[in-house]
């Protein structure tokens, strides 16, 4: 609510610099111009930051991934991650050599941020 | 551009490089008159009296009193508010057109407001600060509690609508032992600790009658992923309208300062969640899969408890290895289970080596392998305890490797960087091993941690 009054304010600030600006008031219409511009920005970065909070609503469920190894060939297979797998779970046989297959390995992959630390 | 603007326009409650103008269209002349006592605050009353006598004079003269002002305040049609913004921004030494007056009441404003109520202003930011946390707290406590109903219907297969049950279960509360007298606590810890764990899997039975024993185990750990999303966001609401009701800055400080870590604790519980309830493997599962690793295809057996045991040879030594009995939700105890394998062998074993998922420091990268002494293992103490006592009573050395990862990444689905330490933790151990023992010695490996998604 506070941030739409502020909001308001700032464009009739703006328009009341447009209107000083018309009749030569020069550094008047600078100084409306100023106060409009900063509470706009601020409060559409208010509103902007209400609703990406909004966005944040969510649990996020990252991707996790199966190895799949055949023991004799060493045939490596990657997969989606299915309800039932586990490390070293006994599955199928090899497409290549006809062994029995196990999982390995079941993890998810994780992007690192950037580092915005020297150390 | 009008000169007199242009000169006198004030910034910020300065003084403008002219004195102040009259107010242009005003019929009030900002000036001093030497017949009132017109300091600032000061007013002679006699003197006053006198001259609201006649509406005539009032539109001339003292301009800068502002108390004469304010009082002719709807007594003279001629007076507006422009008048008194004049008037007010004359007394502080600030003049010139409209724009600059409005500006310097503004900022001498800004700053009485603040030097009152900054600390207030300050407390109502924080309140906002910590309202957003808990809306967020309380959709994922949300979350949890939907994702433990909807896991326990799909593989649990109940007859009747388990949510009363699930909220019962989120409610849940243990009592520790008294410690005024701590002799024996360890043990009435431990009972307690049994107790508890017994009941929990009996309701999760209740619940879910048509699970297996892994599946028990998995929405055990989902059930208790979901009951600590609830009694953090409890906690939080708690001092939140506690702070409320009584405005206590230092409550509600304390709250907002200590909450980014609350929100890493319950972000990592909330995607806890959905790893617990499809049995995946978590960070803490290091120790495990490092012990399943090297137990793969030996024959195993159940040691107590809820924990196998393999005995594997190893660069020349016999290793006991032991962990957790998987895939299901389970840290097993690891100090029954080192406690009887010690005793079983009548002591006789070269080293203990513990592996163990650990705390990194911020900075530190995420499956980084450290080595150390010392019994490397989390939980409330009673598995430290009991393999403590058992190694000194042999005076057998123990030795931990950990793997390092964050809160968030122990609770979750296991990272990439965690499975791949796998390998670097077994040379470490192969290390250890060959420096600290001898060829054809006994040593105790423990995986210590949850073993939800890993197999033996």
């Amino acid at each position: 609510m506070i941030v739409l009054v502020v909001l308001a304010l700032a464009l009739v600030s703006l328009a009341l610099a447009f209107n000083a600006f018309m009749e030569g008031e020069e550094i008047v219409a600078i100084y409306l111009v100023i106060i409009g511009f900063i509470a706009l920005g601020l409060s559409t970065y208010v509103l902007m930051q209400s609703r990406s909070r909004a966005a944040a609503m969510k649990i996020e469920t990252p991707k996790t991934l199966t190895t799949i190894e055949c023991k004799k060939c060493g045939f490596k297979n990657v997969r989606e991650f299915q309800r039932g797998d586990y490390v070293y779970k006994d599955l199928d046989k090899c497409q290549k050599c006809d062994d029995r297959q196990i999982i390995t390995a079941i993890y998810k992959e994780v992007k690192e941020k950037e580092k915005t630390f020297p150390f | 551009m009008k000169e007199s603007s242009a000169l006198s326009f004030g910034f910020a409650g300065q003084r403008a490089r002219v004195p102040p103008d009259p107010i242009p269209n005003s019929e009030v002349k900002p000036c001093s008159v030497s017949s009132c006592s017109v300091v600032f605050g000061h007013a002679n009353l006699g003197k006053l009296a006198a001259h609201f006598s006649t509406k005539q004079t009032c539109r001339h003269i003292y301009p800068n009193f502002i108390t004469e002002r304010l009082l002719l305040w709807g007594t003279d049609e001629k007076m507006n508010v422009l008048t008194v913004l004049a008037i007010l921004t004359s007394q502080f030494g600030v003049g010139g057109d409209i724009i600059s007056q409005i500006l310097s009441i503004v900022y001498i404003l800004f700053f009485v407001v603040f030097i009152f109520y900054g600390q207030r202003i300050q407390m109502y930011a924080m309140i906002r600060e910590v309202e957003g946390s808990l809306y967020k707290l309380k959709f994922m406590r949300e979350e949890g509690r939907k994702t433990a109903v909807e896991t326990i219907k799909e593989i649990g297969k109940p007859e009747t609508d388990p949510t009363p049950r699930v909220d019962r279960y989120l409610e849940y509360f243990t009592i520790s032992p008294q410690s005024m007298d701590p002799a024996g606590i360890v043990d009435k810890l431990d009972h307690i600790l049994d107790v508890r764990d017994a009941r929990l899997k009996d309701e999760v039975k209740l619940m879910a009658p048509a699970t297996d024993e892994a599946q028990t185990y998995n929405l055990e750990n989902t059930l208790e992923a979901a009951m600590a999303l609830n009694y953090i966001y409890k906690v939080v609401r708690h001092y939140y309208i506690q702070g409320k009701k009584t405005l206590s800055f230092y409550t509600i400080m304390q709250l907002q300062m200590i909450l980014p870590l609350v929100m890493k604790e319950a972000e990592a519980y909330a995607s806890a969640l959905k790893a617990f309830a499809y049995g995946q493997p978590i960070g803490d599962g290091a120790g495990p899969l490092v012990a399943a690793k090297l137990m793969h295809g030996y024959e195993t057996r159940k040691v107590p408890k809820d924990c196998v045991m393999a005995t594997v040879p190893f660069e020349g030594r016999t290793a006991l290895v032991i962990k957790a009995e998987g895939p299901g939700g389970n840290v097993g105890k690891p100090g029954d289970a080192v406690k009887a394998t010690i005793e079983e062998n009548q002591g006789k074993i070269a080293s203990v080596i513990m592996i163990d998922a650990g705390l990194k420091l911020e900075g530190e990268k995420v499956g980084e392998v450290a080595e150390g002494i010392g019994a490397a293992i989390g939980g409330p103490g009673v598995d430290q305890y009991k393999i403590e006592e058992a190694i000194s009573q042999f005076h057998i050395p123990i030795n931990a490797v950990i793997v390092k990862e964050d809160i968030g990444d122990a609770v979750s689905p296991m990272r990439k960087e965690i499975s791949d330490s796998v390998d670097k933790v077994i040379e470490r151990v192969k290390g250890v091993v060959l420096e600290r023992t001898k060829e054809g010695d006994k040593i105790i490996i423990v995986g210590v941690g949850n073993t939800i998604g890993v197999g033996q």
